[in-house]
């Protein structure tokens, strides 16, 4: 499938289904538009027609782009059909039962409550409570049992506030790192905190155990202060930032993500994006609210186009910066067209209730951390294993190929289908899809491409590149 | 004259004959809210 958009004054033609990215003029857009569904002489008389006056475009001219337009395609970087549907759940299949990241809910409990929170202000709708170092140990049991051959493990410290059990955490890591090595793994530990408990002891732990750090942040201090607040209604932004800065320095600035959310309050967030770039942090990730239509917090339909411009605003200010010499990251922009992800990944997704899953604090298992506490999608525990086959079998089938409305869209490749937790909330349906999120999905990946033909064609290094 | 520049990419078709599944779980990376496959590494 070929998708052909305008931005930012470049004609760009993706060939989705090989992975090609065409930077164009505008004859070669128009005739590629055309190429398929419209006879060859038919075809460039009506563009001699458009062009006319042209003294670039000429029939010997055109003649020239139709023959290099037949040569990408004969190369398989152009009009490559979509044939890859057979292998939607092969990889699944082959990969058997094998699990290879956690999500472990260390706190059911949390320091600040933010009424946006899909967690519940850390609940999940359920009881408050910590994960004790018995089941930490036996989660990571669990998943070096289910692992298979894979090497590299990541578990994820989240909650509520995992900082809220910091000893735990601590205890867990030690576990890990003591048999890793007999057990021929890689641990990968993330944290997600909301740094209200940062201090030297977290920061030096962090950095010397953690692959990433994430920071929630929601940028402007009367943004940030509006919705995360503690529970005496006190905003977090003049504790966490300077904590926050104190960690990433120490961290030589890389391997965290300042993490914020956007809501109906905020849709011109890249104000909330260069006030974080402000505060010297550069790598950035800010994600539209989570919710039901109906909540306060959540994003408008009028919302949505605001976004979409924002996002464009933003791609033209980052480039503007990799000019000057100062690029920060925004984690959807991060496409790394030479290295990205094979087929197999793009049509299987993010792994969610099959090789991903979710780890509450007393070892019941979910398909990921978007639905523990709802109780029909529990599927078994870290004692005694999966005992519900049929809904990882749902989402086992959960893949590009999935959902009928994306048959023929042609980002398919790109989002792999959508998060099903996002569609399940939206449709009621893991199956289903989120709407609002695949126009702002398109955007993004629209935008991100535009920067790499932009780099391209200005020589600038994209920051993913200096950082290898 | 080339109408038509094409910029180095990873080859899809290509990348069909050889799934390691050592990559990151992208939930995980950073947004944990919407999935970005797209986003992510081959670490092999």
């Amino acid at each position: 499938m070929v998708h052909q958009y305008k931005l930012n004054g470049y004609n760009i033609v993706l060939d989705t289904c090989s992975g090609s990215v065409h930077s164009v003029d505008e004859v070669a857009y128009d005739m590629i538009e055309g190429f398929e569904n419209i006879d060859k002489e038919v075809l460039i008389n009506s563009l001699l027609e458009k062009y006319a006056g042209r003294d670039d475009v000429s029939r010997s001219e055109l003649e020239d782009c139709y023959d290099d337009i037949c040569e990408l395609r004969d190369a398989g970087k152009l009009f490559t059909p979509n044939n890859y549907e057979d292998m939607a759940g092969t990889f699944k299949e082959r990969s058997g039962d094998v699990i290879k990241a956690l999500c472990l809910h260390v706190a059911h409990t949390c320091n600040l409550t933010c009424s946006y929170c899909f967690a519940a202000q850390g609940k999940y709708n359920g009881d408050r409570g910590l994960m004790s170092f018995e089941v930490g140990k036996r989660a990571l049991d669990f998943l070096v049992e289910h692992s298979g051959k894979r090497v590299n493990l990541e578990v994820d410290f989240f909650g509520g506030e995992p900082l809220m059990n910091f000893d735990v955490v601590k205890q867990i890591v030690a576990y890990a790192r003591s048999i890793e090595k007999e057990k021929h793994k890689n641990f990968r530990f993330t944290l997600t905190t909301n740094g209200m408990l940062i201090d030297d002891d977290v920061i030096d732990f962090a950095n010397k155990e953690m692959s990433n750090v994430v920071l929630s942040l929601d940028g402007r201090k009367e943004i940030n202060d509006r919705l995360r607040v503690d529970y005496k209604g006190r905003g977090s932004y003049d504790v966490i930032v300077p904590k926050f800065q104190k960690l990433v320095k120490a961290r030589g600035g890389k391997n965290y993500y300042m993490r914020g959310t956007f809501t109906h309050a905020n849709p011109d967030f890249t104000n909330d994006v260069f006030h974080m770039a402000d505060l010297g942090f550069t790598e950035l990730s800010m994600e539209p609210v989570v919710g039901k239509p109906e909540d306060e917090a959540s994003l408008t339909p009028e919302d949505i186009e605001i976004v979409k411009q924002q996002y464009e605003i933003l791609a033209k200010d980052m480039l503007r910066r990799e000019r000057e010499g100062k690029p920060i990251t925004f984690y959807h922009y991060m496409l790394d067209l030479k290295g990205g992800p094979c087929i197999y990944k793009r049509i299987s997704g993010c792994g969610v209730g099959t090789e991903y899953m979710a780890v509450t604090p007393w070892g019941d298992l979910y398909p990921c951390h978007q639905f523990v506490g709802d109780e029909k999608y529990k599927l078994g525990d870290i004692f005694n294993g999966i005992n519900n086959e049929a809904l990882r079998d749902d989402f086992r089938s959960c893949n590009a190929y999935a959902r009928e409305e994306c048959r023929d869209c042609w980002a398919q490749l790109y989002c792999s289908g959508g998060c099903a937790a996002n569609g399940y909330h939206a449709s009621g349906s893991i199956k289903g899809i989120y709407k609002p999120g695949c126009e702002l999905f398109k955007k993004r990946i629209e935008c991100a491409v535009m920067m790499r033909v932009c780099e391209e064609e200005e020589g600038l290094s994209n920051k993913e590149d200096l950082n290898e | 004259m080339k109408r038509i520049k094409t910029l180095e990419t990873r080859n899809l078709c290509e990348s069909a004959k050889k799934g390691c599944g050592e990559c990151q779980t992208s939930c995980q990376s950073a947004c944990k809210t919407s999935c970005g496959v797209a986003n992510q590494k081959c670490e092999n």
